[in-house]
């Protein structure tokens, strides 16, 4: 699972409100490179939760990969951006693409219900008490 | 349990049956062989992983996938961000998708989900001998991604389970997940439909196959009460069974004319002719 998905994935045991967002604990990780896609990265950037995305980075070994605050997309796209070494925008691919947990888990800052992440696999399957009906 | 119940279970006994002998999961030769045309854009048979209690590529899942590519260049054009797919079992049609897609490069990511945890290991598997990344999560349908992923993803594919099935055997774990579809074989797919529809984007499209007994102009008639146009890509009949592959997409045309109307739209409507026409065409072929 890579931060991509922890930036979108919420708890969804029963009585939570938000369940968002999902507390990382990593316990192997990787990393595999792609090539930056400048496209991508500007349709998803909306829809990211920039903090989590923060914390989640932190957790999995890369507590200074990105600033605090969201960059400006002016600074993030900026010509040439994504061929310079350490520029916000390759950070950002980086957090979002490229780390990948291997094991570890996610946990439900609510409810503190821990789910697994095995194999690179979050298992989010609920018991049947702790499905919403 | 009365008569009626019994002759509805050993219709569905014969009708399990019926599937055993067209998608054998366990005695017949177990590789389907793929047609040639399907090989070079498609994830390889024998690179595909497999486990016992996980569902193999059938009939079904090269259907879908036949389906995904004769409609290669609408989802070539559509530039999917993220694509995802319920259900992946072996992680064929997912693999396959990310093959003919692969000239989109990182532009497009995929998700895949599924409620058998053998099955989302055997889709790692198989991903992994294919060089390709999808993001595997364990889960009911989508449950989980509801919330944050609404009206984000471009393409969902789904080969559900589809089967007509006595309603306890759903949520049987293992391979029985694969294929019981309870009453009608619709009681997951009407899960799945409102669902997808809350995660589509507005480009949004949704790949599905259904079966004849899930009543698929049904499924059709449904969606385009929620503004969804549908198109039958590929009918394919087997001795057992009538598979099709069903696309859907928003079409605010389709949602104006079920809104004012105030009733679904008739058995004429617009909507509905190139469904029938398909139908007529196709429909008495085999
Ligand atoms: C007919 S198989 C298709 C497998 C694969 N996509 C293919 O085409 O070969 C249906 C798959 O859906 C999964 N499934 C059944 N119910 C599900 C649910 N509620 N949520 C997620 N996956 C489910 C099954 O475990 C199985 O892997």
């Amino acid at each position: 699972m890579r931060l991509l998905t922890h930036n979108f994935l919420a708890s969804n045991v029963r009585g939570v409100s938000t369940g968002y967002p999902l507390a990382l604990e990593v316990a192997k990780s990787s990393i595999k490179e792609v090539e930056l896609n400048a496209d991508f990265l500007r349709g998803i950037l909306p829809k990211l939760d920039w903090r989590a995305l923060v914390a989640a980075a932190s957790a999995a070994g890369f507590p200074d990969l990105l600033a605090a605050e969201q960059p400006q997309e002016a600074e993030l796209f900026a010509d040439g951006a994504a061929d310079a070494e350490g520029s916000a925008i390759r950070r950002l691919h980086h957090a979002l693409l490229e780390i990948h947990v291997d094991e570890g888990a996610l946990v439900c800052p609510d409810s503190g219900r821990s789910f697994p992440i095995l194999k690179g696999v979050p298992n989010m399957l609920l018991h049947e008490d702790e499905v919403r009906h | 349990m009365s008569a009626g119940d019994s002759a509805a279970v050993s219709a569905v006994e014969g009708k399990l049956a019926e599937l055993s002998t067209s998608c054998d999961l366990r005695t017949l030769p177990r590789r389907g062989k793929p047609a040639s045309a399907r090989t070079l854009n498609t994830a390889q048979i024998p690179l595909v992983a497999s486990h016992p209690e996980v569902y193999e590529p059938c009939d079904d899942s090269f259907a879908l996938v036949d389906a995904l590519l004769s409609d290669k260049a609408q989802l070539l054009a559509l530039q999917p961000s993220l694509c995802l797919e319920v259900g992946c079992g072996s992680g064929y049609v997912i693999t396959s998708l990310a093959i003919m897609l692969r000239q989109l490069g990182s532009g497009t990511q995929y998700l895949a989900t599924d409620i058998n945890q053998h099955a989302v290991e055997t889709t790692q598997g198989t991903l992994g001998a294919h060089g390709i990344h999808a993001d595997v999560i364990a889960t009911d349908i989508v449950s989980g991604l509801e919330k944050r992923l609404a009206g984000m993803v471009d393409v969902v594919v789904v080969n559900p389970p589809y089967v007509p099935t006595p309603e306890e055997e759903i949520g049987i774990k293992g391979i029985a997940a694969s294929w019981a579809g309870g009453l009608n074989g619709r009681q997951v797919i009407d899960r799945i439909l409102p669902a997808v529809r809350e995660l589509l984007s507005e480009k949004g499209c949704l790949y599905m196959i259904a079966l004849e007994d899930n009543d698929p102009l049904g499924i059709c008639h449904l969606m385009n009460e929620k503004g969804f146009a549908s198109r039958v890509l590929l009918k394919r009949c087997t001795e057992e069974e009538s598979l099709y592959v069903l696309k859907f997409w928003q079409d605010a045309a389709v949602s104006t004319n079920a809104s004012q109307s105030g009733k679904s739209p008739g058995s004429d409507s617009s909507w509905l002719s190139p469904f029938r026409s398909f139908w007529h065409k196709n429909g008495s072929s085999s």
